[in-house]
């Protein structure tokens, strides 16, 4: 059983590249702001090498179904809790309250 | 930190398996390439993976494979394309 | 996909939260919301401070990376600067990498360079931006390494065999800017008209810069 990282993709089969251009979303933005703010000096959370190793961490199969904001997404939040930054019992009780407010603006 | 490989010296890539975070390729273990730069020293992202300094730094090298010294043939390329990749000192190996 | 496309009037400013276009639908999209409510209520983040972000990032495209090539184009005492520090030489056209090292790779008649990361997507990011999607896919990072012939021609890049193609794998601190050749019957264009030749794609090295009309060649 070979060690290799779920990132580690070099030689791998592959099929043909879609080479479509996406502009990002709003989501994605924040996403990426968010994460280079946490990074950033004066912050210094962690290290983009935390970063990439949280992203490793993943399930194989999360990390090969998952979209690139995704997969940071789920990434910042490792390491939020990780660094003691958030909690998960309050990061849960956010979620539920954002998913019971957006379904409430639908209707 | 004193330079360990000069330019045009060859080198082994490491082929060990160690757990962890890794910026060594995997299919670049085990192969022969050539030293073409020296990037001066950098942290270690295998140690700041995990939160430490990464100090002290360590020598980044640009290394130059031949294709088949990776592909062994099965591949698509022609005999003089190459791939370089920036290795740290810690996985190389002069031979 | 496009939600946010730049090249239409959207009726929004970029000065406030706006709601997205889409409604969040992922597990991944609620929890950003989540995050992001979160630290801005515990004063770990501001809103200011990510929207000023994003806004930050939305001025950092190709252009730039554009502008330092064609630069190089038509100054060959610059490209020699670029070639040799890349981080000094872009720092003279106000250009900062911060705590990475630029590394320029001149395309020419012999060797054709084209960049990848096998390991994630490391990117020139303050001289091209955000990365195109297929940059950080699967595809492109399993095959670069291996059938970089097949990649471009993929690309629809014509590269003669007897030019040497090199594949730079981005697996540490630098960060790479091709430069690709500067095509023929140009001479008497002026910097900003080069600026138009050179593509995001010419920089990473899945393609040549335009021809002298603009077209791919």
């Amino acid at each position: 059983m070979t060690k290799r990282l779920i990132s580690d993709l070099g030689g791998l089969p592959a099929g043909s590249i879609d080479r479509s251009e996406h502009e990002p979303t709003m989501t994605e933005r924040r996403i990426d702001a968010m994460m280079i703010l946490l990074r950033a000096k004066p912050r210094s959370f962690w290290a983009s090498d935390e970063n990439r190793r949280t992203i490793e961490s993943l399930e194989p199969k999360t990390y090969a179904e998952s979209a690139y904001y995704e997969r940071w997404v789920l990434a910042m939040k490792g390491l939020l809790l990780e660094k003691g930054i958030l909690t998960e019992a309050e990061l849960d009780a956010k979620v539920s309250e954002v998913r019971s407010r957006e379904q409430m603006a639908k209707i | 930190m004193t330079n360990l490989f000069n330019i045009g010296d060859h080198v082994r890539v490491g082929d060990a398996l160690p757990p962890g975070h890794i910026r060594t390729p995997m299919f670049l273990r085990g192969c022969k390439g050539t030293i073409i730069k020296h990037f001066g020293s950098f942290p270690n992202p295998e140690r700041l993976a995990y939160g430490l300094s990464g100090l002290p730094k360590i020598n980044l090298y640009q290394v130059l494979f031949e294709m088949d010294e990776a592909w062994n043939g099965n591949g698509d390329y022609e005999d003089r394309d190459t791939i370089t990749a920036d290795i740290y000192e810690t996985w190389l190996e002069a031979i | 996909m496009s939600s946010h496309s730049k090249d239409h009037d959207h009726g929004h400013d970029h000065t406030a939260f706006q709601k997205d276009i889409t409604e969040p639908k992922e597990d991944w999209e609620f929890l950003e919301i989540a995050i992001r409510e979160l630290l801005i209520e515990k004063n770990v983040l501001s809103a200011r401070e990510i929207q000023d972000e994003i806004e930050a990032w939305e001025k950092k495209n190709p252009e730039k990376g554009a502008e330092i090539i064609a630069r190089s184009w038509v100054d060959d005492d610059f490209k020699n600067r670029l070639l040799s520090d890349g981080n000094k030489a872009v720092a003279e056209l106000g250009f900062t990498v911060e705590s990475l090292k630029l590394v320029a790779l001149e395309n020419t008649y012999e060797i054709h360079h084209m960049v990848v990361c096998t390991l994630c997507s490391c990117y020139p990011r303050t001289l091209l931006g955000v990365p195109p999607l297929w940059y950080k896919s699967r595809e492109y990072r399993s095959r670069a390494v291996r059938e970089p012939r097949a990649v471009l021609r993929e690309f629809g890049t014509a590269i003669p065999e007897s030019v040497e193609i090199r594949v730079v794998d981005s697996t540490a601190d630098c960060r790479y800017l091709v430069i690709p050749k500067r095509p023929a019957n140009t001479e008497k264009m002026s910097e900003g008209e080069l600026v138009k030749l050179i593509t995001r794609d010419s920089m990473i090295g899945t393609a040549e810069a335009l021809d002298q009309h603009g077209k791919r060649s």
